[in-house]
């Protein structure tokens, strides 16, 4: 009860800030929160706003499935054998410190204008985190568990089943959730560079006219749906006995 | 010296690395890949030491390089600042918890053409939207550090008589270092990230701005220049940052 | 054997309580009433059952935390803070994970503003004691933990105390360390002569390292006996094949037995027989 107090309170406190940021920016730079909202329902209301928004998902489908299932399964791979562990960490965590917008006009040259390059970027962002996190947490299996599983005569299966995946399970969430954001935000930066559709095509053709209307709704909106899924993803999080 | 880079798993990491780059040649001049699409590497090793030598991107370079030292010198400041006042105000700070742990699932980029609006294309708007990605991992690690301190260093701090500020600079800031230099090196990655994701999708200057703009005009050998001096520059920032960050992890390690 | 004028009493407690105000707006009584006399250059030991305030007390004669009620002096002086000639050692590592064993011994010293000879001289008879000698450049993350308490001890050392607290400061460690480490106590007790009050939990500990031991109640913590173990000043862990050591730790574990068993009661009900 006290922590949806907070929510709410957080919220107006958000509000209130936008606000007076407006009031002291003025509406050349940004609309006002009830100016955005009025014009975010605006855009619902037309075909163009689901276009684009239908576009985005598609990709971000495609993408964070790729990356998700992709990095469980190189994560598992690599994390099995120890060396191979211990060899490929640095390597992923310095790929995942990379600004990989820089790598973008690489994938484009690749994959050619459309939606296979923007998957492509999606999970480009999204696969590493995901991998890193199975990778490690299959790493930290405590030996006990494994000698435990070995004293109670488990088979293969058996032992993945009910000794290794539950023990990685919190990691590997934790990694999806994270690969989830990076996913979204690769797609969506995929979509501001050379494309036609999508809603970071939306903000950035909305840049292009000045619309500063359209860039705050569609960013807000975003903003919106990306904290609903984390929360979603978060409560999975919490709701896992560890 | 450093017995980690040289273990037996560092040596196998530099042959994959180097079997990586050779394959990736090798494949180049088999024609398999095409020029137009991607060079060999090392092509691209060639065109940017001809980008040094020449010098005819050291505008971009300086511009990249000082827009990433401020927005990541900024970041720590007001992270570090805005830690420390929130750790003092557990009211405020449990209001904001919500914030800060689901601010990294925000898109937050997306507001990168509001601050272009309001501050024009430029420097501004590029250092608005990096402190924006990397100011709350500093707050995040400030936050972590001081609450990690042990309670026994306060009793410990009491026992020398020490006044509040004496054991904010002998006590608490040296035991929480480790904590803040992860929040440093992260902010530094992340003000990276945001400066050269900027100058790639508009901007008038910078690194990022140059591999785009080669991009859209079909100039292949300076994009992978350019593309070979960002992942190099960022690859050899982090390593030397995690290097001393696991440095500093190992040495506050307790039993 | 003991003059009661007071001249040789190095810290007296009179009618000492404590009481804690908990979050529910209820009050909570940790400790006392306590009266307590601990004589000059005496080893006291302290045992009771967990939660019976032990630490409490412990704050409260290092000038941690002020008592509800009573009066607390050291050598005379009513304690207000942390009074001046104290040295304690905590139970948790409180070793500076960031300096040198050496700049961790020197600490206190560099603080008092003594002079650089000085504090080599002292510094370096400190860590040859405990011996950390060829640790000296060592940080606390390559020691182990038995290694750390002593860099925590010869950092409390260094600073000449006259009354040494020592908050169960072998807890965390294994039992063959406990007793060397109690072994290195007695030694440091005996050079230094100073007074020390040891709270443990192990009265094995509490039996062979003191010459009083006190036992305290279940909360609010109490004194409720005091034993003489008229140990000669020249001992060390040998003593427990004393027949008089299997004594002194049955009459401590009688007293203790009924105060520990109301502490589980407490805990939970039904525990108890």
């Amino acid at each position: 009860m006290k922590r949806l107090g907070d929510s709410v309170l957080l919220v107006i406190g958000i509000l209130a800030a936008w606000q007076v940021l407006f009031w002291i920016a003025g509406d050349i730079a940004l609309t006002s929160p009830a100016a955005t909202a009025a014009h975010l329902w605006k855009l619902l209301g037309t075909a163009r706003f689901w276009e684009n928004a239908a576009e985005t998902a598609r990709a971000f489908g495609l993408a964070v499935t790729i990356s998700i299932v992709g990095g469980i399964a190189l994560g598992v791979m690599l994390g099995l054998n120890r060396t191979s562990g211990v060899v490929s960490e640095p390597i992923l965590i310095a790929l995942y410190s990379l600004p990989k917008v820089t790598l973008y006009p690489l994938v484009l040259l690749c994959f050619g204008l459309g939606m296979s390059a923007k998957v492509a970027f999606g999970a480009m962002h999204g696969l590493i985190p995901v991998t890193i996190f199975t990778m490690k947490a299959i790493m930290q299996i405590k030996p006990v568990l494994w000698r435990t599983a070995h004293a109670m005569r488990l088979n293969v299966r058996q032992t993945a089943l009910t000794i290794a995946l539950p023990a990685v399970l919190p990691e590997v969430v934790a990694g999806a959730r994270l690969g989830f954001s990076l996913t979204l935000l690769g797609v969506l930066i995929g979509e501001m560079f050379a494309s036609q559709r999508g809603l970071g095509f939306m903000i950035m053709s909305a840049m292009g006219l000045g619309d500063i209307a359209t860039i705050m709704a569609v960013a807000v909106f975003l903003s919106v749906v990306a904290i609903a899924a984390n929360a979603v993803l978060l409560w999975i999080d919490r709701a896992i006995p560890r | 010296m450093n017995r980690r880079v040289f273990s037996r798993e560092g040596w196998i990491r530099l042959g994959v690395i180097a079997a990586f780059v050779i394959a990736f040649e090798a494949f180049c001049r088999a024609g398999f890949i095409p020029r137009t699409v991607v060079l060999p590497p090392s092509d691209m090793a060639v065109s940017l030491w001809h980008i040094l030598q020449t010098g005819e991107y050291n505008k971009d370079i300086l511009s990249t390089l000082r827009n990433v030292a401020a927005s990541a010198v900024l970041s720590v400041t007001f992270g570090f600042a805005l830690g420390v006042i929130l750790h003092a105000l557990p009211r405020m700070r449990a209001t904001l918890e919500p914030l800060l742990a689901s601010y990294y699932a925000v898109p937050t980029f997306m507001f990168y053409p509001v601050f272009i609006v309001m501050f024009g294309v430029g420097s501004g708007a590029i250092i608005a939207i990096a402190v924006l990605l990397s100011v709350v991992a500093m707050i995040a690690s400030t936050l972590t550090g001081l609450d990690r301190i042990p309670r026994v260093l306060r009793k410990t701090a009491a026992i020398y008589r020490m006044g509040t500020a004496k054991r904010a600079v002998l006590i608490d800031f040296p035991a929480a270092a480790p904590y803040l230099f992860t929040g440093i090196k992260l902010a530094f990655a992340y003000a990276f990230i945001g400066v050269i994701a900027s100058e790639f999708i508009l901007s008038g200057q910078g690194i990022g701005y140059a591999i785009a703009y080669a991009y859209n005009n079909f100039d292949n050998r300076n994009m992978y220049g350019l593309m070979l001096l960002v992942i190099l520059l960022a690859t050899a920032a982090n390593t030397a940052l995690d290097t001393i960050d696991r440095r500093m992890q190992s040495r506050m390690r307790r039993q | 054997m003991t003059a009661s004028d007071g001249s040789d009493v190095h810290a007296r407690l009179t009618d000492v309580t404590r009481v804690f105000d908990l979050a529910s707006g209820a009050k909570l009584q940790a400790l006392g009433p306590i009266d307590l006399d601990i004589k000059r250059g005496e080893f006291f030991g302290v045992v009771g059952p967990s939660g019976c305030g032990k630490s409490t007390l412990l704050d409260i004669l290092a000038g941690l935390s002020p008592p509800t009620a009573g009066t607390v002096l050291f050598e005379g002086k009513p304690i207000k803070g942390v009074p001046d000639g104290v040295g304690v050692v905590f139970q948790e590592d409180a070793s500076f994970s960031w300096l040198s064993v050496h700049d961790n011994v020197a600490f206190g010293l560099r603080r008092a503003g003594y002079d650089a000879a000085e504090i080599e001289r002292r510094v370096t008879y400190a860590v040859g004691f405990m011996g950390l000698r060829d640790f000296a450049k060592a940080y606390p993350a390559q020691l182990s933990g038995g290694m750390r308490q002593r860099v925590c001890i010869a950092r409390t050392l260094v600073l000449q105390p006259r009354l040494i607290l020592l908050d169960e400061p072998f807890g965390a460690l294994d039992q063959q360390t406990r007793l060397l480490m109690g072994e290195e106590l007695l030694r440091l007790w005996r050079e230094t002569g100073a007074t020390v009050m040891l709270i443990t939990h192990a009265l094995d500990e509490a039996a062979m390292l003191s010459d009083r031991v006190g036992v305290m109640s279940a909360r609010p913590g109490k004194f409720i006996d005091f034993i003489e173990t008229q140990w000669p000043r020249e001992r060390d862990s040998r003593v427990v094949s004393d027949p008089h050591f299997g004594e002194i730790t049955s009459r401590l574990w009688e007293k203790l037995r009924v105060e520990s068993l109301k502490t589980m009661g407490t805990a939970a009900p039904g525990a108890a027989p």
